[in-house]
């Protein structure tokens, strides 16, 4: 069987010294490249995440194992951490959010610019996990709306990525008007935000 | 000589006779219990005593016994006599329906805070006290989560299917 974590047993060589992302789809002639600027938009924003850690628990120990050099978050762009909101992109909620701290994480939410992203990281983010109590918060999605959820008490750091790529999907595919859209209008409007 | 259990058990009745009842040592603690006029002379008495000099005060927290009628809730004092190194544990009974303690914020700083966190939990209703008010909890809340009759889950969920939970 194999296990979570294996060696490389299939020795897989370098493609090349450099990596660099696909080249959308286009038409290409000498001297020009003509594509959508959603495509060119959606493949920069991707690959330059802008994380904003919220860890208020031992998924957040999990988030620093992915920070670091072993798993290294920093492969897929998202390696500057920002402790601002104002500058970041992806809000990652990291532990259990009790029922008080609910409007801080709302409030960081309103903070952060759009595009905004948010992946609720664990458990308890996610549902309240094991805290079925009157005081912890069940679900981070009752205060602010999220895109990705990623299973696990606490999820390994393989997960996180997972989590963290399938943000990336949603932002590189993402139209530029969805956000100025009705039906995103009336999601922040659910939510009580302006 | 020793500040034993006994001699404060007989400090204490020759004070206030007839009035303090359930003495018992669980565990060597001296613990015993006063009508609830009464927890503010009994915690000056205790304070004061050259003898007993219980000035510290470890705990305050309630307790809800649910099948004693008229003196549902209690709350527990934990005093402790610094020089000597003993503890004693002092209880009062009140009923939920009326459940008003005197304040023992004017005696020790320390009760502020828990007797705050007492209302938030169970209800109490400290008289006197500077600003009974939430501590823990959300203020939006409007009942006192740990007495019995909630249940501790989450009542507001209605995601969590019965069915699926095994219940």
């Amino acid at each position: 069987m194999a296990r979570p974590v294996s060696y490389n047993l299939i020795n897989k060589p370098l493609e090349a010294d450099i990596s660099m992302a696909d080249m959308p789809e286009g038409s290409m002639g000498e001297g020009f490249f003509a594509t959508k600027l959603n495509d060119v938009i959606g493949l920069a924003r991707k690959n330059s995440i802008w994380p904003l850690p919220f860890a208020t628990s031992c998924c957040g120990i999990e988030f620093m194992a992915t920070m670091g050099s072993h798993y290294d978050l920093g492969r897929f762009g998202a390696e500057r951490v920002g402790f601002s909101p104002r500058q970041c992109d992806l809000l990652m909620v990291m532990g259990t959010i009790a029922k008080k701290m609910g409007p801080v994480v709302k409030q960081v939410y309103l903070q952060m610019a759009e595009p905004r992203w948010v992946i609720a990281v664990g458990a308890c983010a996610s549902s309240g996990g094991i805290f079925d109590t009157y005081s912890v918060l069940q679900g981070i999605d009752q205060v602010v709306p999220v895109d990705v959820y990623v299973p696990g008490c606490p999820p390994r750091p393989e997960a996180i990525i997972d989590g963290v790529l399938r943000i990336q999907d949603l932002v590189a595919k993402e139209s530029l008007r969805r956000r100025n859209g009705e039906q995103y209008k009336a999601l922040m409007d659910s939510y009580g935000i302006q | 000589m020793a500040l034993t259990n006994e001699i404060i058990q007989k400090r204490l009745s020759e004070k206030f006779p007839e009035q303090l009842s359930g003495f018992e040592e669980p565990y060597g603690m001296l613990t015993f219990q006063a009508p609830k006029e009464l927890n503010l002379k009994v915690l000056n008495f205790l304070y004061d005593d050259e003898e007993l000099k219980f000035r510290f005060m470890t705990d305050l927290c309630g307790v809800h016994y649910p099948n004693r009628k008229g003196e549902e809730l209690a709350v527990v004092y934990h005093l402790h006599n610094l020089e000597d190194n003993v503890r004693i544990r002092f209880k009062v009974f009140t009923d939920i329906n009326q459940p008003d303690i005197y304040t023992a914020t004017g005696l020790f700083s320390a009760a502020n805070w828990m007797e705050r966190e007492t209302y938030d939990f169970y209800g109490v209703n400290f008289v006197g006290h500077p600003k009974l008010k939430r501590i823990l909890n959300v203020d939006e809340m409007d009942y006192f989560p740990m007495r019995k009759e909630f249940p501790l889950e989450d009542q507001s969920r209605i995601d969590k299917d019965d069915e699926m939970f095994g219940r």
